[in-house]
């Protein structure tokens, strides 16, 4: 029961990381109705950037507005340099682009960081409190600061008109320009405001995973699979997505665990969580295409 | 004097034609090519995944070059330059074999040297043993890579796991009773490399000792979860089986959960660095683990005199580069144990030669190897380093203690 509980504690955890990075990758979906493979990548580059400010001297919560803010000029500069020339291209071409950033990112990452993990502090407090001892200061923070990201950008596109506008301009773009919303602005912001979040993402992965060019790289598999789950076209389905796939990954790991030891029988361990947990997010998908939270886009033709 | 006359003239030169060719005829003998050297160089191969999931390896084929530009500084190896060509693998084995072959047909190397990792040296392992090419001082520590009688153009380098892991196992059962032990591995051949030498190690009667065996995969974010299961297994001696990044977090987590076994942590990941630094020292006080090279950050070793050369050729050659990665302490002394075996090959560089010198090294002190360990190879002992020392780690250093264990065979 002891085990169950903490595991229960470090899936949540995880599950804020995947949530954080799912956060991202919807805004760009809600924003552009593209999948950003480069997301991770992206969020990783930021947190490089984030732990140079903090080595030049700046503390956390200076670093990381400043860095959110560099994070956001360079998705808008991304998107303008770079995707605009492919606005009417197919959706391959605009997938490729995507893979190449990610390679670019990451290499770029090496050759001016290095390959050494860094340790990269934790922005709270370490205390300790009842509970400590199932989830860290800093796994609850994570926790906490994702709920606040989810706020702000719900409020954002609910509440906004700039929100709205984002929307519409994704959703159709054509009668949105009709309705003179600037279209080719609201894809470059959203592209700005994914960055600022996975920078925030990034920086809150860091401390755990440790500071390196790979650290996304298996992260962005664990936050597709929330942001699907949940509904890659709803913020609070993707968060609730990545904490449903944290979650998951180790209870089929603690189960597996336990049927071993009391039978001695090998169904599922550790090695088969990541499997277990796709095959979920793969009978979610077939059942309700949209995913748990997604609402159903009906497209007239 | 005598006057100079056309029968002196004849006379004269073909004495001194007939001494120069007595003085030519015997050197003439000696030297021998084949691919790759020649009197004036040495081309040598090597294959390294500068890019890719590995790439934090690259360091180590950028530090063997720039060693061979500091050997050809000074002159090169008995007059002859090296030419060092080194292609990226990606760490990919198919690319692995499609740059293997292009260094032996179209560059025509003398000897592949120090390809790294397990896969990748799988993959060409059959094609250098079929072609006669030596595939020298491999970086991985697969205990695979020493059989000369199947393979006589392969050769390890550094301790192979299944000896560090069965020297691990023999340490608990001497000085832990009522062990219960907690294994932490990554789910492949390099973790369960370790984990059969381990076993091995113990016994078939003692392998119950081993209460709960953990897996993580090199996709998984974390190896948390894996940790708090080893936790609740009750165990009193944890083996840890990582790469460095898994390392330092299975490390972090245990300080976190207040977990406080009795920790042994595999060679792969002794680096302050690259591990204990980033994981915190205070947490990692104690750690056990098997060394068999100078950690280039412990003040223990400042004023030793190849760590005094090692950080002077890293100013010279490797500016900018990254001190605390120990692919440039490892790097750098796998490379002089190459330059000495094509010293001792002398004007003889054949490939059969090659192959002689390198297993008839003995007692060769190698940089940065630990005072004790000592290189040995013969024609039937192709496993280069095969002695360890046990350390723990203490502030932030390493304390050396007990003699140098050695499993040096035949």
């Amino acid at each position: 029961m002891e085990q169950l509980i903490q595991q229960v504690a470090s899936g949540l955890a995880n599950g804020a990381i995947y949530a954080c990075l799912a956060l991202a990758l919807v805004m760009i979906f809600v924003s552009t109705d593209h999948i950003n493979f480069a997301q991770g990548e992206l969020a990783m580059f930021s947190a490089f950037l984030c732990w140079q400010f903090m080595d030049w001297g700046l503390t956390f919560w200076l670093a990381l507005p400043v860095v959110a803010f560099i994070s956001f000029l360079v998705g808008v500069s991304v998107e303008r340099v770079i995707l605009r020339p492919l606005h009417n291209a197919p959706v391959l071409s605009i997938v490729v682009v995507f893979i190449g950033l990610l390679a670019i990112f990451h290499s770029m990452a090496g050759s001016i960081w290095g390959h050494t993990i860094k340790q990269f502090p934790s922005p709270f407090p370490n205390v300790h409190f009842a509970g400590s001892g199932y989830i860290g200061p800093h796994q609850i923070g994570m926790v906490v600061v994702t709920l606040l990201l989810l706020l702000a950008l719900f409020a954002f596109f609910r509440y906004t008109p700039i929100g709205l506008a984002m929307r519409a301009a994704a959703q159709n773009p054509v009668s949105a320009r009709l309705v003179g919303i600037r279209v080719d602005m609201m894809l470059a912001l959203g592209w700005g405001l994914a960055a600022a979040v996975g920078a925030v993402a990034g920086a809150l992965v860091a401390p755990v995973v440790f500071l390196e060019p790979n650290m996304m790289a298996s992260i962005l598999l664990y936050g597709f699979a929330g942001a699907l789950v949940g509904g890659i076209s709803s913020p609070g389905g993707a968060v609730a997505g990545g904490f449903i796939v944290g979650i998951l990954e180790n209870l089929v790991a603690y189960f597996g665990n336990l049927l071993e030891k009391s039978t001695g029988i090998y169904v599922v361990g550790n090695g088969e969580k990541l499997m277990v947990a796709l095959i979920i997010v793969i009978t979610v998908l077939t059942l309700k295409p949209s995913g748990l939270f997604g609402h159903v886009t009906v497209k007239r033709v | 004097m005598s006057k100079l006359t056309r029968r002196n003239l004849i006379t004269g030169t073909s004495v001194l034609a007939l001494a120069l060719a007595a003085a030519a005829t015997p050197s003439l003998a000696q030297k021998k090519y084949d691919d790759g050297a020649s009197d004036t160089e040495i081309k040598i191969g090597n294959i390294m995944p500068y890019s890719g999931n590995a790439s934090a390896y690259g360091a180590i084929g950028k530090t063997s070059e720039a060693v061979m530009k500091k050997i050809n500084d000074e002159g090169g190896i008995n007059g002859r330059k090296v030419n060092f060509i080194s292609y990226d693998d990606g760490y990919s084995p198919p690319k692995a074999v499609e740059m293997v072959r292009k260094l032996v047909e179209e560059d025509k190397v003398l000897l592949v040297f120090n390809p790294l990792g397990t896969p990748s040296n799988t993959a060409i392992q059959k094609y250098l043993n079929t072609k006669k090419v030596p595939q020298l001082f491999v970086a991985t520590g697969a205990s695979k890579w020493g059989k000369p009688k199947e393979f006589p153009w392969t050769m390890g380098w550094q301790p192979d796991y299944a000896t560090e892991g069965s020297i691990y196992a023999k340490h608990i059962l001497a000085n832990h009773k009522d062990a219960k032990i907690g294994v932490l591995m990554q789910n492949d051949d390099y973790g369960k490399d370790y984990f059969n030498g381990f076993k091995e190690g113990l016994g078939k009667e003692n392998e119950k000792l081993i209460v709960q065996v953990s897996t993580y995969e090199v996709t998984d974010p974390t190896v948390d979860s894996q940790m708090i299961q080893l936790k609740n297994s009750g165990a009193n001696v944890f083996f840890n089986i990582t790469t460095p990044k898994f390392a330092a977090q299975a490390i972090k987590k245990a300080a976190e959960i207040d977990w406080k076994p009795v920790h042994y942590l595999n060679n792969v990941s002794s680096s302050f660095g690259a591990v204990f630094k980033p994981a915190g020292i205070e947490a990692s006080q104690g750690i056990l683990l098997a060394l068999y090279r100078k950690d280039a950050s412990d003040p223990q070793w400042a004023n030793s005199p190849d760590i005094v050369a090692w950080k002077a050729f890293m100013a010279k050659y490797m500016p900018g580069a990254d001190i605390r990665d120990d692919g440039h302490n490892y790097g750098f002394s796998v490379a002089n144990t190459l330059v000495e075996v094509l010293k001792r090959c002398g004007d003889n560089l054949t490939r059969e030669n090659v192959m002689k010198q390198a297993a008839s090294l003995q007692g060769f002190e190698a940089p940065m190897l630990l005072p004790g360990i000592k290189i040995n190879t013969s024609p039937t002992d192709f496993y280069p380093i095969q002695s360890v020392q046990l350390g723990r780690v203490k502030g932030e250093s390493f304390e050396l203690f007990g003699q140098i264990l050695s499993n040096e065979s035949k």
